[in-house]
C-alpha cells in the first residue's frame, strides 16, 4: 500500500442557486487577461443544457477521456503515435466558436457622443479582433433556459432517451432544471496529463493538484482535446494552455480557493482524501459499472492504524493525516456515500464529487396543484419529474440504482429532520425510513449538520503545505538563506 | 569578395547567432518556446494549409539531409535513369505540396480577422523567408536538372567544407542566381530560428513516445532528504 494525499472537493447541488459568484471570483483572480478572456476555469451550467463549451459531454464528437479497448485503456482521442500526426492539426480540438467569442462594449461612445436626438449606445466589440460583433453566445448563454429547443433539448445526456421520453420531459408541467458548477476535477488518472507530448503537465505529489508548467508547454494543444470535461484551455495570445490551479498559491498559505470562499450557497466542501496509489491503474481498468465503487474503495480510512502507519512510511506529514481525519469530503464520499463523481465513465477518476440534487425531482403538478407531500417515503423519487436516468447519466455511469440510493438517503434525512423540528411525522414511520436506507439518527443528524449548519472550518479543512520543509529536508537552512523568495521571471510575451 | 562574404562568412555568423541565441533563450526565456498555434482561432482552413505544408517540407528537408550525409550513395542510386526520375519527381511533388500548403497558410493569415489579431511582424518575416526558399527551390528543380545529382556532387562538398571549418566555395561562385538565393536564404532561415516561431521544431516532443502516462512531482521528496 502506497498512500498518497489529494485535496478533493464536494459540491452539494441542492444548495447551488446558480448565482455565478464562484465564476466571477475565479475570473477576477486568474483569467482577466488577454488570451484568457474566454476561459472560465470555474463555470456554472444549467442542466438540462448543452454546457460550455457546446455539448462538451459528447465524446463521440470531442473524443476526450479514456476508452477501454480489450483489457487495456487508452486515450480516446489519439494514440501516442497519432499525436505526432495531430500536432500539425488536431482534429479533436474545439475552436473558439465552440466556446464563444469574448467581447466588451464601446463604453466611451456613451461619453463621447455628440448631442443628438437619440440615445447613444455602447455597441459590443470583439476582444479578439476589436471589431463590432453580433454576440452569438456566451459561457452561460443557456442560463435558466430549461426546455429550450437549442440548449436543453440538445443535452448529450438525453442522447440515449427515446423521442417520446424526451418530449414528455419538456411538457410545461414537467419542466425542471438544476445547476452544475464545474471546475477542474484534478483527476487521479488525468487524460490531459497523459496526452501532453511535452510532458508539461504534472500532478503534485502532496496535494494532487494538476498543473501546466507554462515554461514547458509548447502549445501542441493535445490536453485541450483530451480532457473530457474541457477544463484545459488554450490561450490564443501566449500560445500556451492553461487550467484551474485550485488556487494553489492560496491553499499553500491556508486560504480557501476563491470559488469556494466566495460561494454564496455554501455548497462547496474541500478536504484531504488519502488513497492507495497502487490501486489507481487497476481502478481505471475496471468495467464501467464498477468504476465508482472501485474509486471509492481506493480511498483509505484515515482513522485505520494500518493506513496511518503506511501513510507515514509513504512520507505524509502528520498534519496531512490529521487533515484527512477532519476532511468533510471523506464523510460525503466514503462514510455516507452520498457524493458521486461526474461522468466517471471517462475513466479519469475525477476527484471532485457531487451530491446529486433532490429538489428538481421532488414535487409534481397534480390536479390539486403543486404537490410535494410525502405520503409514502420515497414515492416522489420514483415518480420524479426529472428522470432518474438523467441524473444517472451524469453521476453514476447510467446506474440508476446508485443515484436512487443517494437520493433516498437525502430524503430520509429530510423526513427525519421534519419530525425533529416540526413533529408532524410519526416516530416509528421516521425510524423505518432511516433504517430502509441504512442510516441511524446520529448519522442523519451529522448529514443534516454538514449540509445546512456547517461552519467555515467544517467545510474547508486545508492541510499545512510545509513548503518550508521542502528546503529544510534537502539543504542546511543557513545554506539556503538568501536563495529563496527571489528570482527572475519572464513576462508572458509572444516572440 | 562579396561571394566570400556571403558564402563563407555569413553562414558562420548565421549559425553562431542561431546557436547562441537559442541557448540563451532556452535558458532564460523558455516561455517563448511555443508553436504559437492558431488552430483555436480558425481550424478548418488550417488543416488544408498546415498538413500539406508540414508533410511536404519535412520530406524535402529530409532529402537534403540524406544527400548531405550520403552523397556517393545518392549518385549511385541515380545512376539508373528510372530511379533518378523517381527521386526527382517525388522531390518536386513534395515541394509543390509544401508550396500549396504555404500559399493557403499565407492566404489564411492575411484574410482571417482573428488570425490577424495574433499576427506579428515576425510571422510575416517567417512566411516570406519560407516562400522565397520554396519557390527558389522549385525553380531550381525545374530549371536546372538534375538537382539531386549536382547537389550531391557540387553542393555537398561546399556544405561539408563549411562544416569542417575550411570554407571552400568551389562551384558555388559559378552557380545560377536562383541557387545562390536558395543557399543564402537557407542561412537567413537558420539565423531567424531563435527569434521566431521556428523554435517550435527544436522542441519536437520525441520523448513522448517513451514516457509513462502519468507524471507526479513533489515539492518535498522524502527519498532525497539530507542525511545530516
Amino acid at each position: 500500500m502506497k498512500v498518497r494525499s489529494q485535496i478533493s472537493m464536494v459540491f452539494h447541488l441542492d444548495k447551488c442557486i446558480g448565482c455565478h459568484t464562484c465564476s466571477v471570483a475565479c475570473k477576477n483572480l486568474w483569467t482577466d487577461r488577454k488570451g484568457a478572456e474566454y476561459m472560465w476555469w470555474n463555470n456554472v451550467e444549467t442542466k438540462p443544457g448543452t454546457g460550455y463549451p457546446f455539448r462538451w459531454e459528447d465524446q463521440n464528437d470531442y473524443n476526450g477521456g479514456w476508452i477501454k479497448k480489450g483489457s487495456r485503456i487508452e486515450l480516446k482521442g489519439s494514440s501516442k503515435l497519432q499525436a505526432f500526426k495531430n500536432i500539425f492539426h488536431n482534429p479533436n480540438l474545439p475552436v473558439m466558436d465552440d466556446y464563444y467569442e469574448p467581447w466588451t462594449y464601446k463604453y466611451e461612445d456613451l461619453i463621447n457622443s455628440p448631442e443628438q436626438d437619440t440615445q447613444p449606445t455602447a455597441r459590443p466589440v470583439s476582444l479578439v479582433t476589436g471589431e463590432y460583433i453580433d454576440i452569438k453566445g456566451g459561457p452561460n448563454w443557456d442560463d435558466d433556459l430549461s426546455g429550450s429547443e437549442e440548449f436543453a433539448k440538445n443535452d448529450p445526456n438525453f442522447d440515449k432517451m427515446s423521442a417520446e421520453e424526451k418530449d414528455g420531459l419538456f411538457n410545461l408541467q414537467r419542466m425542471v432544471m438544476m445547476y452544475l458548477p464545474r471546475i477542474c476535477n484534478h483527476c487521479l488518472n488525468p487524460s490531459c496529463l497523459a496526452s501532453c507530448p511535452s510532458g508539461a503537465i504534472y500532478k503534485r505529489g502532496e496535494d494532487g493538484i494538476v498543473l501546466i508548467n507554462q515554461d514547458a508547454c509548447r502549445g501542441w494543444r493535445m490536453c485541450v482535446s483530451a480532457c473530457p470535461y474541457k477544463k484545459t484551455f488554450y490561450n490564443w495570445e501566449t500560445g500556451k494552455s492553461e487550467k484551474c490551479i485550485l488556487c494553489f498559491p492560496r491553499l499553500e498559505v491556508g486560504e480557501v480557493p476563491a470559488c469556494m470562499h466566495s460561494c454564496v450557497g455554501r455548497i462547496r466542501y474541500l478536504g484531504v482524501l488519502l488513497y492507495d496509489q497502487d490501486q489507481i491503474e487497476n481502478v481505471a481498468h475496471m468495467e464501467e459499472g464498477q468504476l465508482i465503487d472501485g474509486q471509492v474503495n481506493a480511498i483509505l480510512n484515515p482513522f485505520d492504524p494500518e493506513v496511518i502507519k503506511a501513510a507515514k512510511e509513504s512520507g505524509l506529514a502528520d498534519s496531512m493525516i490529521e487533515a484527512a481525519q477532519k476532511s468533510p469530503v471523506y464523510k460525503w464520499v466514503k462514510e455516507w456515500k452520498v457524493a458521486l463523481p461526474l461522468h466517471a465513465e471517462y475513466r479519469t477518476l475525477p476527484m471532485l464529487f457531487y451530491v446529486p440534487p433532490l429538489l428538481p425531482i421532488m414535487g409534481n403538478i397534480s390536479e390539486n396543484g403543486y404537490d410535494n407531500s410525502n405520503h409514502t417515503y420515497f414515492t416522489s423519487i420514483e415518480k420524479s419529474r426529472l428522470p432518474i436516468q438523467y441524473l444517472a447519466s451524469l453521476f453514476s455511469c447510467g446506474d440508476e440504482g446508485k443515484v436512487r440510493d443517494v437520493l433516498k438517503k437525502l430524503m430520509a434525512v429530510r423526513i427525519f429532520r421534519r419530525e425533529e423540528s416540526v413533529g408532524d411525522q410519526s416516530k416509528p414511520w421516521v425510524q423505518k425510513a432511516l433504517s430502509e436506507v441504512g442510516l441511524d439518527e446520529k448519522t442523519a443528524n451529522a448529514i443534516f449538520k454538514l449540509t445546512s449548519m456547517c461552519t467555515f472550518e467544517e467545510r474547508f479543512v486545508i492541510p499545512a503545505s510545509h513548503r518550508e520543509m521542502a528546503i529544510e529536508m534537502t539543504k542546511m537552512v543557513l545554506e539556503a538563506k538568501g536563495e529563496t523568495g527571489f528570482g527572475t521571471s519572464n513576462k508572458p510575451e509572444r516572440i | 569578395m562579396s561571394d566570400q562574404l556571403l558564402f563563407s562568412v555569413f553562414p558562420y555568423v548565421a549559425v553562431i547567432m542561431a546557436v547562441v541565441v537559442t541557448l540563451v533563450r532556452y535558458r532564460f526565456q523558455k516561455f517563448k518556446f511555443s508553436s504559437l498555434s492558431s488552430q483555436f482561432l480558425e481550424g478548418k482552413s488550417l488543416f488544408w494549409g498546415s498538413v500539406p505544408w508540414h508533410i511536404g517540407i519535412i520530406i524535402v528537408l529530409a532529402g537534403h539531409f540524406v544527400a548531405f550525409l550520403l552523397p556517393e550513395q545518392i549518385l549511385a542510386f541515380n545512376s539508373v535513369p528510372a530511379r533518378l526520375v523517381l527521386l526527382e519527381v517525388t522531390g518536386l511533388a513534395m515541394a509543390l505540396l509544401a508550396l500549396v500548403g504555404l500559399a493557403l497558410l499565407i492566404f489564411r493569415r492575411l484574410n482571417n480577422k482573428r488570425i490577424q489579431a495574433v499576427t506579428t511582424t515576425s510571422d510575416y518575416v517567417v512566411l516570406l523567408v519560407l516562400l522565397v526558399q520554396v519557390i527558389s527551390g522549385i525553380m531550381i528543380a525545374v530549371g536546372h536538372r538534375w538537382g539531386s545529382n549536382w547537389y550531391a556532387s557540387s553542393m555537398v562538398p561546399y556544405l561539408r567544407s563549411l562544416f569542417l571549418l575550411k570554407p571552400n566555395l568551389g562551384f558555388v561562385v559559378s552557380m545560377p542566381w536562383t541557387v545562390k538565393i536558395h543557399i543564402l536564404n537557407a542561412f537567413v532561415f537558420i539565423m531567424l530560428i531563435p527569434f521566431t516561431r521556428f523554435v517550435h521544431f527544436l522542441v519536437v516532443p520525441f520523448q513522448y513516445v517513451n514516457r509513462p502516462w502519468q507524471i507526479v512531482r513533489w515539492n518535498w521528496d522524502p527519498s532525497r532528504s539530507r542525511k545530516s
